[in-house]
């Protein structure tokens, strides 16, 4: 039994806005993968609290594109349907790939990726990889909608820009983030399945036609209480080839711009050391895998 | 705390009022009797509780009863046929000696039926990934795996999988 | 032996059905009317004292019956190792628990319970109990518990629980005449159990006013003894029911929390109380693996001879004694097994600490030593320039060789065997010139081997006792009880397929029952050291042979004909000097219970007690790829090959050495509880604690060296928790092969891997 003090199935936003008017301290819930793991580990906000259900709103579904290529993706679209969506396959196929690494299949039947990245933990999945699609979060509240860049979303550890009342309802990327680029995402974990990254690293690349680098986007999971962009490592890759002094170098910077810690489940020593040599082994999977 | 729900367990319409507060594992388990769905965890990371619903395994420990309104189930008790006979998966379990303690078993059939529902050509990596949700702590995997891989071949030769005979206790 | 060919034949386990159906009842399972739910209330800390409770708040929460602080309940002390009562004082468990404790000795120690009526209100009351603690200092090493100033963790005793040397021979100056001596420390982890169903227990008054206890238990008789022993009662006053059961792997070869239950239900008026360990109780608070420490130091001759064994150990009992000096003391046996050596010191401590209690699990202190042992003896092999196999070949003990240590004579014992059909099965020559190829770069691979020994039960040092009773039903099928336990190994199918065998008869004749009962079976020890199938084999046979002659005998009277002259053969009586059929079994059955003049319902019965151990042995090979630059190993490949006398049913055999070889492999890259400085256990949830999926095994190969064992019953000898002895070892080395560096403790997680490489300059 849930430690819960009532359950609301909304059928529209509004409704949600509604309920959460009347009481701020409902907590939204979409998959549950997040939110009933915490209310069993008795987190507080978890338990003594009411839960709206939000998975059955219409405008949250699904994944189309518009007419300026815009692909956009209902924040209810669970890990599975992200994974095996035709325009994700084509357009943006690393994150199908990188939230195919989500926990088990049941996981990813139920877990949302609206969840995954309002849950805010620095080690999701499909994060880093939406940080380099430089995606842009399509947020409701009765005031209104507002786009926030993903970058801004994060705050901190398990802290969105998310107030109450406020629901993430799309996610979108512009087809300049994605067209002529090439991924690859590294989740670094102990096992290859049922596991969270101890550190993770989406590498999204676009090679000039003289074989240079035209544009480099690393985000690093875990690396920071946030998942966060290279900003260094990005700059310098512009114009470069591709050689192991360049990739060196790649990673010298992204050891400047991390902030990793010390924790039981993996040394600052270790994170530091695979912070360096994994941005270029994505770099050479992207390339490898386009051919 | 209650809420009037209405869904298809196991082929059956059931109209049922359910405390919000519960899990669907406890709903099958503590109101239904319908103990063969195990609990390993609580907390959707051994696959123990998985169930189908609506064509997809899920964690029953961590999805609300009440989410299952609307929606088609199957639970391990819902496989056999109804004079009891094994289906070809629960059969292949049987008898490539998939099956030991037995607890992890009801969830392990439940995802190695629907995966070869979606895929019915399966290979042996795309069958280990179909099950990684699903913990077992005696077989090692090999003869689960195994059998799996068994159902999808002889479903592709079209040959029947001999029913399990076991003359007394079958 | 084997007479009617159901022996070593592949049947279908009997419960496979009912487990696929979902219709096997564990013990969650089964419908109990108004029953209440506890809870345990845990520590805080890992050692210290509850100076004062404040429940006040406590109780006026909703749903709650009754809390209990410790002198609410019995205060008898009592050791929950499952043992067999001994009779013999000095012999016996240490007895240093009560049901609830106000003096702390390891994190989530059971300081109070609360009974509710649903468990959601027992956990909600737990959390308003306030408590007060005066705090000791925190030891979470033998070497931080032995120090001179440390405090003792039970009053009444040293940290040092036990400390004995057993050995032969002159192992200093042996040592100094040996052309080489290596010298090296090994740790192993704390492994948990991780059966995926967690403890759980109900208990209640029955009608007769005693206690019945519904338990997941390896061990129904013990069970019930320590629950008299911990509530103060008759023995003969309880009742331990054990249906089937979500794996123990000798995490419930231990009474955890029977006797709590019983008592509960005592003094909440006998209604039902139930207990539903979570998986973070289970894997901290239960029992694991003991961790332990080695100090060895081996002699070798350039001849590749082995002329001193010198090995200290420092066993991590954790809190608690439970199984204690038993599983650290037991090595200097196995090595003694496997290597000629001129001499020999095995000197081992077990040491109170303020971890999880260690306990019995799978390979009972096996899998420790032959991961220091197989690890040194491969680096032996490597510093004289030797194959691997070949200098384990060299060393290995005659056929027949009479281990002093434990007086027991290794008849049949195979080990060279294994490693030579090892070598060729597993393509290791193949497999190590491959490797080669990969010595630059940063995948390098390489090939690894390591041997083990395992006894079949405890004799010499434990009481093997084990009965059997066979009823003959009018369809001339058998019910055979046992106090043996199934526990998901396949037990009862082996079984079966021994009282089939002997009796004469189909092994679909004999009914096997999922519940094991004290107050109906007949007595048996339970289900450890792989000594069911040996020990309890021999009850079945001698059940079956009376069973048999008791149908001859009768037979005889109806059908005018000697005894002598007859057998069963295929469920017929027949002429044994021709096979010509005299009667159908099954007429005969019937007329055993309803007619006139004969009818007397047949039933045989047997207890016995025996007296001798057979050696098993067996190898595991292996090939890994070291990712150099991160750390992770693959394992490309692995095999087991099994040295286990006859094998009674191939299928299931195959099945246990699976297992046990994804839990060795596990042991070796990546298990173990970890804590922090304050003995908090930080990974005890499955997220944490890496366990395998699917994805992270390889395919399992395995191969037997099969031959009829001369002592044990049906030529057979132990199976169960052999498999995950030696694959540890066997990846440590293949990672040395691989990398150059030999690395020491387990388990290879990726970051241990990158810092002993970093050490080793390779990176
Ligand atoms: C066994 C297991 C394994 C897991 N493995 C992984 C893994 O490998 N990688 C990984 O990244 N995660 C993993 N997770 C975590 C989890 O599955 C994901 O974070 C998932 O995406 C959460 O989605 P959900 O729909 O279940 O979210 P919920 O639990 O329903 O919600 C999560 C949070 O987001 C809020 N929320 C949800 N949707 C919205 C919305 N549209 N607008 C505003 N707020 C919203 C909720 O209020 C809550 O705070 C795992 C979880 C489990 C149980
Ligand atoms: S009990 Fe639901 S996943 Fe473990
Ligand atoms: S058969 Fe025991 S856990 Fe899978």
């Amino acid at each position: 039994m849930y430690d819960i003090t009532g359950y609301h199935e909304a059928d529209s936003l509004a409704t949600i806005f509604k309920i959460i008017k009347a009481d701020p301290k409902a907590k939204v819930i979409a998959g549950g993968t997040d939110v009933l793991v915490k209310a069993r580990e008795r987190k507080q906000d978890f338990i003594a609290t009411q839960l709206i259900g939000i998975t059955r709103i219409p405008e949250m579904q699904g994944i189309t594109m518009a007419e300026d290529g815009t692909l956009s993706i209902g924040a209810l679209s669970t890990f599975k349907q992200v994974e095996k969506d035709p325009l994700v396959q084509q357009y943006i196929p690393m994150l199908g790939e990188a939230v195919a690494l989500v926990g088990g299949p049941q996981t990813r039947h139920v877990g949302t990726i609206g969840g995954n990245i309002c849950n805010g933990a620095t080690s999701a999945d499909s994060a880093p990889t939406l940080f380099t699609y430089n995606a842009i979060l399509e947020i409701h509240s009765e005031a209104g909608v507002k786009n926030v860049p993903i970058a801004d979303f994060y705050k901190g550890a398990g802290w969105v820009d998310l107030e109450p009342g406020e629901i993430l309802v799309r996610i979108k990327i512009a087809k300049a983030d994605y067209e002529g680029y090439l991924g690859h995402y590294t989740k670094f974990a102990q096992r290859k399945a049922l596991d969270i990254a101890n550190l993770s690293c989406a590498t999204l690349i676009k090679m000039a036609p003289d074989q240079t680098i035209a544009d480099l986007r690393i985000c690093f999971g875990v690396a920071a209480p946030t998942p966060i962009r290279m900003p260094q490592a990005e700059a310098f890759a512009k114009g470069q080839a591709i050689n192991d002094a360049t990739l060196k170098t790649i990673g010298k910077y992204c050891l400047a711009d991390t902030n990793t810690r010390n924790s039981w489940r993996a040394s600052k020593e270790y994170r530091d050391h695979l912070v360096q040599i994994i941005p270029a082994r994505n770099i050479l999977a992207a390339l490898k895998e386009d051919q | 705390m209650n809420q009037t729900i209405e869904f298809t367990l196991n082929g059956e319409t059931m109209h049922y009022s359910v405390d919000v507060r519960q899990s669907l594992l406890e709903l099958l388990r503590d109101e239904l009797a319908l103990t063969g769905t195990k609990e390993g965890c609580g907390v959707g990371e051994c696959g123990a509780c998985t169930v189908i619903v609506d064509g997809e395994t899920v964690d029953s420990c961590i999805y609300l009863a009440v989410w299952a309104d609307g929606k088609t189930l199957t639970t391990v008790e819902g496989l056999a046929a109804e004079d009891g006979s094994l289906s070809d998966v629960q059969t292949a379990y049987v008898q490539d000696g998939a099956v030991q303690c037995g607890f992890c078993i009801p969830g392990m059939v439940l995802s190695s039926t629907q995966f070869l529902e979606d895929n019915p050509t399966p290979t042996r990596p795309e069958i280990k990934r179909a099950l990684s949700g699903n913990m077992c702590r005696c077989t090692g995997y090999q003869k689960i795996v195994d059998a799996v891989a068994d159902v999808a071949e002889k479903r592709q030769e079209n040959a029947d999988i001999a029913p399990v005979k076991f003359t007394r206790h079958a | 032996m084997a007479k009617n060919n159901v022996i070593g034949k592949t049947e279908q386990r009997w419960d496979a059905i009912a487990k696929v159906k979902g219709q096997a009842k564990f013990t969650a399972d089964f419908p109990i009317n108004h029953k209440l739910h506890a809870k345990i209330l845990r520590s805080t800390i890992a050692h210290g004292y509850v100076t004062a409770y404040d429940i006040t708040e406590a109780e006026q929460m909703p749903g709650v019956v009754k809390i209990f602080l410790p002198e609410d309940l019995p205060q008898n002390k009592f050791g929950t190792a499952g043992h067999p009562w001994s009779m013999v004082p000095a012999k016996r468990d240490i007895e240093d628990r009560t049901l609830l404790t106000r003096h702390v000795r390891v994190y989530g120690d059971d300081i109070a319970c609360v009974v509710a009526k649903t468990e959601l209100e027992a956990i909600r009351a737990l959390e308003k109990i306030k408590v007060t603690y005066e705090k000791y200092p925190v030891y979470l090493t033998p070497k931080a518990a032995m120090a001179d100033n440390a405090r003792r963790i039970h009053e009444e005793r040293d940290n040092v629980i036990a400390d004995t040397s057993v050995g032969y021979g002159d192992v200093a100056k042996e040592l100094k005449a040996a052309d080489y001596v290596i010298k090296e420390h090994f740790h192993t982890p704390m492994q948990q159990h991780v059966h995926m169903e967690n403890q759980v227990a109900v208990a209640w008054q029955s009608e007769d006013q005693r206690w019945t206890c519904i338990s997941s238990t390896q061990i129904p008789y013990i069970c019930r003894r320590i629950i008299g022993q911990a509530v103060g009662i008759p023995w003969s006053q309880i009742r331990v029911q054990k249906p089937f059961i979500g794996g123990g792997f000798g995490n419930k070869q231990e009474v955890i929390i029977e006797p709590l239950v019983v008592a509960l239900s005592m003094a909440c008026g006998g209604r039902p109380v139930e207990m539903n360990l979570t998986r973070e109780e289970s894997i901290a608070y239960t029992r694991t693996r003991h961790a332990i420490d080695y100090d060895l130091a081996v002699g070798v001759n350039k001849d590749g001879s082995i002329t001193a064994i010198d090995c200290n150990v420092y066993s991590n009992q954790g809190g608690y004694a439970s199984h204690g000096h038993a599983i650290g003391g037991k090595g200097g046996t196995f090595i003694n097994a496997l290597y000629k050596t001129e001499s020999l010191r095995y000197a081992a401590k077990t040491i109170y600490t303020n971890v999880a209690t260690a306990g019995a699990m799978r390979g009972y202190g096996i899998p420790q030593v032959m991961f220091a042992l197989e690890s040194i003896m491969d680096d032996a092999a490597e510093k004289i320039g030797m194959d691997p196999i070949d200098f384990r070949i060299q060393n290995r003990r005659p056929e027949g060789f009479l281990n002093t240590l434990s007086h027991v004579q290794q008849f049949n014992f195979k080990i060279d065997k294994c490693l030579e059909k090892g070598r060729e099965a597993f393509h290791w020559d193949e497999k190590l010139q491959d490797s080669l190829k990969y010595k630059t770069g940063s995948k390098r691979r390489g090939v690894g081997v390591a041997g083990f020994s395992y006894g079949s039960g405890t004799y010499p040092f434990g009481l093997e006792t084990a009965g059997a009773r066979l009823t003959l039903m009018p369809d001339a099928s058998f019910k055979l009880m046992l106090g043996a336990t199934e526990i998901g190994q396949g037990a009862d199918t082996a079984f079966s397929q021994m009282a089939a065998d002997t009796i004469g008869v189909g092994y679909d004749k004999i009914i096997r029952d999922a519940m094991s009962d004290t107050d109906i079976d007949p007595f048996d020890t339970g289900s450890y050291a792989s000594r069911q199938t040996y020990i309890t084999g021999f009850a079945v046979q001698e059940a079956a042979e009376k069973m048999k002659q008791k149908i001859l005998k009768r037979a005889s009277e109806m059908y005018d004909i000697r005894p002598e002259y007859m057998d069963i053969v295929d469920g017929n009586i027949v002429y044994s000097h021709n096979d010509q059929k005299i009667a159908d079994l099954a007429d005969f059955a019937m007329s055993s219970f309803y007619d006139m003049e004969h009818g007397r319902a047949i039933v045989a019965e047997s207890s016995v007690n025996i007296h001798n151990n057979s050696y098993a042995s067996g190898c595991t090979l292996a090939q890994v790829e070291v990712d150099i630059e991160t750390g992770q190993i693959e394992l490309l490949s692995v095999m087991n090959v099994h040295d286990s006398g006859k094998i009674i049913n191939p299928i299931l055999a195959e099945g246990q050495v699976d297992g046990g070889m994804a839990m060795g492999i596990a042991y070796g890259l990546s298990e173990g509880v970890r804590y922090n400085e304050a003995g908090k256990p930080l990974n005890n949830n499955l997220m944490d604690y890496k366990i395998p999926t699917t994805m992270d095994l390889p395919d399992l190969d395995h191969t037997f060296v099969e031959s009829e064992d001369p002592l044990g019953p049906y030529g057979n000898k132990s199976l169960g928790e052999n498999p995950l002895c030696s694959p540890a070892a066997a990846i440590r080395n293949a990672v040395k092969n691989a990398t150059g560096v030999a690395i020491n403790s387990n388990p290879l997680a990726s970051q241990h891997v990158f810092e002993q490489l970093k050490q080793a300059h390779v990176i």
